[in-house]
């Protein structure tokens, strides 16, 4: 915002406007009167109607394997070709994208989830508390996540994926509470939350009510960019063969596979990769997109 | 007369384009000729700042300017940046509101002046450097040789206001543009600052504008002021005329609606009703005609012109202006309630038109809050990466007052004083470091938590920002429900439609956020989520600061109105005397954490007896400017000394006039080493002074 | 000031105990070094991998905290313990430090200040046609998981190489092995060998640093002291390079100690797929061998370098920036 503006917009402060739409109609028209907005949250919802409908189109499914056709260029009956184990690779990537879209949201919505009440209470309770907290936080912070993850990966076989996401998720947050811990401590100088504590509110409800509502900007915004790091994280897990274990596939598996054929099997590796370049794009669009609907007067586009 | 130096003509700004387009400054001008100083006062939204930034060309690039600027005859509206540049800082010049932010936080405050003056002037480093501490002496800066090596936030606000000034006048310009330079300080610093602006003046011979909303500040400082809403210029002339003269309803609701320091006896303050007009939502017509009390339809048809009226240089842009002129109406008659108008409503009932009813005198009454000796020490941490506890703090050290029932204390200060600490240690109810604090009845110290509830109930707070006090998330009605459900009243519903009427809003405001309303709509309902529990005390900080004046008579109006059907206390903390000299019945004045003074509030007033309650009054400025021009200030040296280091005996006498000026040797002995406690010198009135003596200063 | 020091120290010394000691123990619990031993053909008798294993401080029929204080002991004394192949984890890994030295500090410099750049003059262009270009390629670089760009840089060299005589980027190692040659032969065919890395490496930084630089610029863009700087007569320019770019520079270069210590185990990507033999190589290397004394090792680096950067961001930050130096 310019310095001209700004001063405008003290001059316009002190002008009420009755009957403004709500909140939310109005975070989703700026949201959308963005080119970027709407670039991204078209590029997500054709990801996710690609990875949910798409298999339904095909009638390879993904632990098929098509022994007449080993490492085939595209063609009328393999759409995207085969691999070298005859799957198909339009039912094995979009299966991956579904496990890794699963992941990534699943993952950013608990990882923000414990941030937030981390953070919060840490913030507000300051003290021993935060102390405690946060020594939590820079432990987690100091310990190498990939390491940790890559050493628990036989766990994660057979199934036991919501425990992936469990801990991909407990490697997400620590940034993320630090942010809601200190904007916690400035909220609780704000007169509004000095007025409920002096009104007799407890301090739970405090905290569930008044904080949390109020940081929701930040935590929705960092959910969506979250989605986008879960995934890139669990890519480079499965890329390594330490996430998303066989027979399951996901787009890091895919791509590990793909890169050792791809010089003269293109369509092994360049599929695969590009989905999951616009994928991760979309969120970040999206994500970047709601953070300047959400604030207006902040310019910032990290 | 001379040919003016700065002369604008059919200045509009607009930002955007098309249907969302703003037009905040619609065909502003001015002349300003040497030496001469122009008052452009208006509240926020009026444009004024917008003007002010056209004219130096420092808007961005997306706004768009029209009209004429002319500099010594020069037209600089579009020019290219060299042209601009070269007049920039060397012909034209300006202080900005907000020193705080105004200095490059990274580079030495002498470097920065130093470079104003090597921009414009052909000199070696060392000169430019010898000049920048030449400049700094001049505003006033002590030690100014070592002073220009420290950093901007190693100065106070004043001091940057002072390095800011310096830098504009390093060049001699011929016009200084100020924009609000003493909102952001403290009354004593304002005053002090002012000062420095009148020596620059006399230095440079300057013409200056003079942009603020405070009708005091101007009033002893300018030669003719330009009165400015929703983007225009509404009225101009000769400062007396604007003053003891005024043609224009609105300038004359404005003068109605300031509290006055130097008048007692509780007038009654005439509000304008309803808010300023949005810029991008103008109404057809004359834009104050939806708040003035002398409209009538033809108001509606066009915008009036700023036109000549009566004799001499004066101008007003109302239809209705020459019959005022010609006396057929009073400028005093126009908001009289039975004025009429449109937006003209009655008075509250019960209000009392400032007759006060008390049951009976001071001492027969209860005490409903009783501080004694109370003391709060913060540890005082210093450094980013080592951070550690350097000193001590002394926040609020060892206060006491009482406020009975149906009754305010004023409790007031300059920032720092330990006002907002007090406040805060009252509110807490938890047991004080020292000292006790006794709210009605209970000592907090000795609370459980089931008593603490129960106070809780009985003691509600009104918060400075209206709209920080409210969350933004909650509509009105939870925002109100929310102390009810806290306490176990059932069905809130019916109690929030009372409390809606009782702060004088529509019951359908219910359902909106605080977003959607003005400042005053929002203190108001700040206000009534206060009253929501039928509460005994009110602990209010500095609940109108944040209002435009003609918004903020009617809130005080509104508080006193309460206090006197509810029968409410009040504990009234502000940093402004003139408002609380309207509203409280005694006061409290506040030093580095004592109390200097304490008392009746015409007594306080009209004959201070400590000597830093006199120097506090009397670098008030009044909005009469005769009386501006024959008073003398009692200027207080320096800033405020840092609360974690107070001067050893009395905290005020390394500022005190008195101490400086006036008393011996053996005198000033006394004032060093030891500790003047209050002294109740008349009929409630008292002050922490060893050589305390009433005198008049308003 | 000694006594917060000490303070903040020791906390970091129980906070890289802690963190090793936890590490320690998962990868003792869940890697299986006798695995390493079994279905070899002939079959190593059991009596001999056990003699082996406890050589190593690896046997799991050993009680897992008997194992972890005999490693402590070791750890106490400098000793990391050692390798699964029966070499010294501490030789080991101050090998592979330099080796990760060499490859990221030309990456970190070139794409930090490539970045920086880039992002300050897109602020100050900002909405222009830099402004809207270099924002989407960030964006675009920022969607590409390094996995990917590694292999997409492979695969574009492999096919660059094919169109030439004889190849002019290498996709594997750090130096040919077994060069002949003078010292300008090595430095070429070294630099060969760094061309991709660096590039893999610096594209994504260029990208960070650029959002980050740019939100810094339009922050100062927006505040009182450029304005002062203008109406002082400072042209433009001179006022963003002097006032806004100098104030807007601190906080990169606070982060740029942040990335540092992040980046010494963190290009396991980079290294690994480029094959140079560095920590985060080592990384993967150590769980796919069922090496527990490289793992905590690793662990162990891994957060002195992250306590290390971030308190050299907290210093340099302190020293760069007048309002929170120590005084």
């Amino acid at each position: 915002m310019s310095i001209a503006d700004e001063e405008h917009a003290e001059e316009l402060a002190g002008v009420g406007r009755i009957g403004t739409p709500s909140r939310l109609r109005v975070v989703a028209g700026r949201f959308f009167r963005s080119g970027q907005g709407r670039i991204g949250f078209a590029l997500l919802t054709a990801m996710f109607l690609l990875a949910f409908a798409g298999p339904h189109l095909s009638k390879w499914g993904y632990t098929d394997k098509d022994f007449t056709a080993f490492l085939a260029p595209p063609s009328a009956e393999h759409w995207w070709g085969t691999l070298q184990t005859g799957a198909d690779v339009y039912a094995v990537t979009l299966r991956g994208m579904q496990k890794s879209l699963i992941v990534g949201l699943l993952a950013a919505v608990v990882g923000t989830g414990l941030a937030a009440v981390v953070g919060a209470f840490a913030g507000y309770f300051l003290g021993w508390t935060d102390r405690t907290l946060m020594w939590v936080t820079d432990l987690l912070l100091v310990l190498p996540a990939f390491l940790i993850l890559a050493i628990m990966s036989p766990l994660f076989a057979e199934g036991q994926w919501l425990l992936f996401v469990l801990m991909l998720a407990l490697f997400l947050w620590m940034v993320t509470s630090k942010i809601v811990r200190s904007m916690t401590i400035s909220l609780k100088e704000r007169e509004f939350i000095h007025a409920a504590r002096f009104m007799g509110v407890h301090p739970m409800k405090i905290i569930f009510r008044h904080v949390i509502p109020n940081l929701s900007s930040l935590l929705i915004v960092d959910a969506t960019l979250n989605v986008s790091a879960a995934i890139l994280t669990e890519t480079s897990l499965s890329y390594f063969g330490f996430g998303i274990q066989p027979p399951d596939v996901s787009m890091g598996s895919l791509i590990a596979d793909g890169a050792r054929t791809a010089v003269y099997a293109p369509w092994t590796f360049w599929f695969c990769a590009g989905l999951l370049v616009v994928t991760v794009l979309a969120v970040n669009l999206v994500g970047d997109s709601l953070r300047d609907a959400f604030d207006p007067t902040a310019k910032r586009n990290r | 007369m001379s040919d003016p130096v700065l002369e604008v003509t059919g200045l509009d700004v607009t930002f955007g384009s098309g249907p969302g387009a703003v037009h905040a400054v619609r065909g502003v001008g001015y002349a300003l000729h040497p030496g001469e100083v122009l008052g452009i006062v208006g509240e926020s939204g009026s444009g004024k700042s917008v003007t002010s930034l056209a004219v130096m060309g420092l808007l961005p690039a997306h706004a768009r300017v029209t009209g004429s600027v002319r500099l010594k005859g020069r037209e600089i509206l579009g020019a290219g940046e060299k042209r601009l540049t070269a007049f920039r800082g060397k012909t034209i010049s300006m202080v900005f509101q907000d020193p705080l932010s105004a200095l490059t936080p990274v580079y030495r405050v002498g470097d920065q002046i130093a470079e104003a003056v090597r921009i414009h002037q052909d000199v070696s480093r060392q000169a430019a450097d010898r000049r920048a501490v030449e400049l700094l002496d001049l505003v006033g800066i002590p030690n100014p040789a070592q002073r220009a090596r420290a950093f901007p936030h190693e100065f106070s606000g004043g001091m940057r206001q002072r390095a800011v000034i310096a830098m504009a006048i390093a060049n001699d310009p011929d016009v200084i543009i100020c924009d609000e330079p003493t909102t952001a300080l403290d009354v004593t610093i304002q005053a002090q600052v002012l000062e420095v602006l009148k020596t620059a003046q006399r230095e440079t011979g300057a013409a200056i504008a003079m942009i603020t909303h405070d009708l005091g500040v101007v009033a002893g400082f300018v030669d003719r002021v330009l009165v400015m809403y929703a983007g225009r210029p509404v009225e101009t002339g000769p400062v007396d005329d604007i003053y003891y003269r005024p043609r224009m309803p609105y300038t004359i609701g404005l003068l109605g609606s300031v509290p006055r320091l130097d008048v007692g006896g509780r007038r009654r303050l005439v509000p304008i009703e309803g808010n300023p007009p949005s810029p991008d939502a103008l109404p057809p017509g004359c834009p104050f005609a939806p708040r003035c009390p002398m409209v009538v339809p033809e108001c509606d048809a066009a915008e009036p012109p700023l036109e000549p009226v009566g004799s001499g240089d004066r101008r007003a842009a109302c239809i209705r202006a020459g019959e005022i002129e010609e006396g057929r109406t009073r400028p005093g008659e126009v908001y009289a309630p039975s004025g009429g108008g449109r937006a003209g409503r009655p008075a509250a009932p019960g209000a009392g038109a400032g007759e006060r009813r008390l049951p009976a005198p001071r001492g027969e009454r209860g005490t409903v809050l009783a501080v004694d000796d109370l003391i709060r020490h913060y540890p005082l941490m210093k450094g980013a990466v080592f951070k550690r506890r350097v000193g001590t703090v002394y926040a609020v050290d060892g206060i006491g007052f009482d406020i009975r029932e149906g009754e305010t204390l004023g409790l007031v200060g300059e920032s720092g004083c330990g006002k907002t600490t007090t406040l805060m240690e009252i509110l807490e109810l938890a047991r004080p470091q020292r000292g006790t604090i006794t709210v009605l009845g209970r000592d907090t110290a000795a609370m459980t938590s089931r008593d603490r509830m129960a106070v809780r109930r009985d003691m509600q707070v009104v918060f400075q920002d209206p709209l920080a006090s409210l969350d933004p998330r909650m509509t009105v009605h939870d925002i109100l429900a929310e102390p009810l459900r806290t306490h176990g009243v059932g069905d809130p519903g019916p109690r929030v439609r009372e409390l809606l009427l009782l702060v004088g809003l529509d019951q359908q405001h219910a359902a909106r956020y605080p977003q959607d309303f003005s400042g005053g709509q929002r203190q108001r309902i700040g206000i009534a989520r206060a009253l929501a529990l039928e509460p005994k005390l009110i602990v209010l900080d500095e609940p109108v600061s944040a209002l435009d004046v003609s918004i903020q008579a009617g809130v005080i109006n509104l508080l006193e109105d309460l206090k006197a059907r509810l029968g409410l206390s009040y504990l009234f903390v502000a940093h402004d005397l003139s408002v609380v000299r309207h509203i409280a019945d005694r006061i409290a004045v506040m030093y580095l954490g004592k109390i200097a003074e304490i008392g009746q509030v015409d007594r306080v007033y009209d004959t201070p007896m400590h000597p830093y309650t006199q120097a506090l009054l009397s670098a008030i400025p009044l909005p009469d400017p005769e009386k501006e021009r024959s008073r003398t200030r009692i200027l207080l040296e320096g800033d405020l000394p840092s609360p974690a280091a107070p001067p050893s005996g009395c905290r005020f006498r390394t500022r005190c006039p008195k101490f400086r000026d006036v008393l011996s040797d053996g005198e000033r002995e006394r004032c060093v080493d030891e500790e003047p406690v209050i002294r109740v010198l008349d009929e409630d009135q008292g002050a922490a002074c060893h050589y305390a003596e009433k005198i008049k200063v308003v | 000031m000694a006594g917060f020091l000490f303070r903040r120290l020791l906390n970091y010394v129980v906070l890289i105990v802690v963190a090793t000691s936890l590490a320690y123990m998962l990868a003792a619990g869940a890697l299986n070094p006798r695995a390493n031993y079994e279905g070899r053909n002939p079959p190593i008798p059991p009596a001999v991998i056990d003699a082996r294993l406890t050589e190593l401080n690896l046997n799991d029929r050993t009680p897992m905290f008997e194992r972890y204080l005999t490693w402590a002991g070791g750890v106490v004394r400098g000793d990391f313990g050692k390798m699964v192949t029966g070499g010294s984890v501490n030789e080991d890994l101050a090998r592979r430090i330099g080796v990760t030295l060499r490859l990221i500090t030309i990456g970190l410099v070139l794409g930090s200040v490539t970045g920086v750049l880039v992002g300050a003059y897109a602020a100050v262009r900002q909405y222009g046609a830099f402004d809207r270009v270099s924002t989407g390629a960030s964006f675009f670089v920022l969607a590409i998981p390094t996995v990917v760009l590694a292999n997409m840089l492979i695969i574009a060299a492999v096919w660059v190489n094919g169109l030439l005589p004889q190849p002019i980027v290498y996709v594997s190692g750090e130096f040919s092995a077994g060069l002949t040659g003078g010292f300008w032969a090595r430095a070429v065919d070294r630099i060969q060998h760094l061309i991709l890395p660096t590039i893999s490496l610096s594209l994504g930084l260029i990208a960070i640093y650029s959002r980050y630089q740019r939100n810094m610029m339009l922050d100062v863009l927006g505040a009182d002291f450029i304005r002062t700087a203008m109406a002082k007569g400072l042209r433009r320019r001179t006022a963003l390079i002097k006032h806004a770019l100098r104030t807007a520079l601190i906080p990169a270069v606070t982060y740029f100690a942040f990335t540092f210590g992040s980046l010494l185990v963190g290009t396991t990507f980079t290294e690994k797929i480029f094959g140079w033999h560095g920590m985060g190589e080592q990384l993967v290397n150590s769980i796919y061998t069922n090496d527990v004394n490289s793992v905590a090792a690793i662990s162990c680096f891994a957060a002195f370098a992250v306590l290390v950067a971030s308190l050299a961001s907290d210093v340099l930050h302190a020293v760069l920036d007048p309002r929170v130096r120590v005084g």
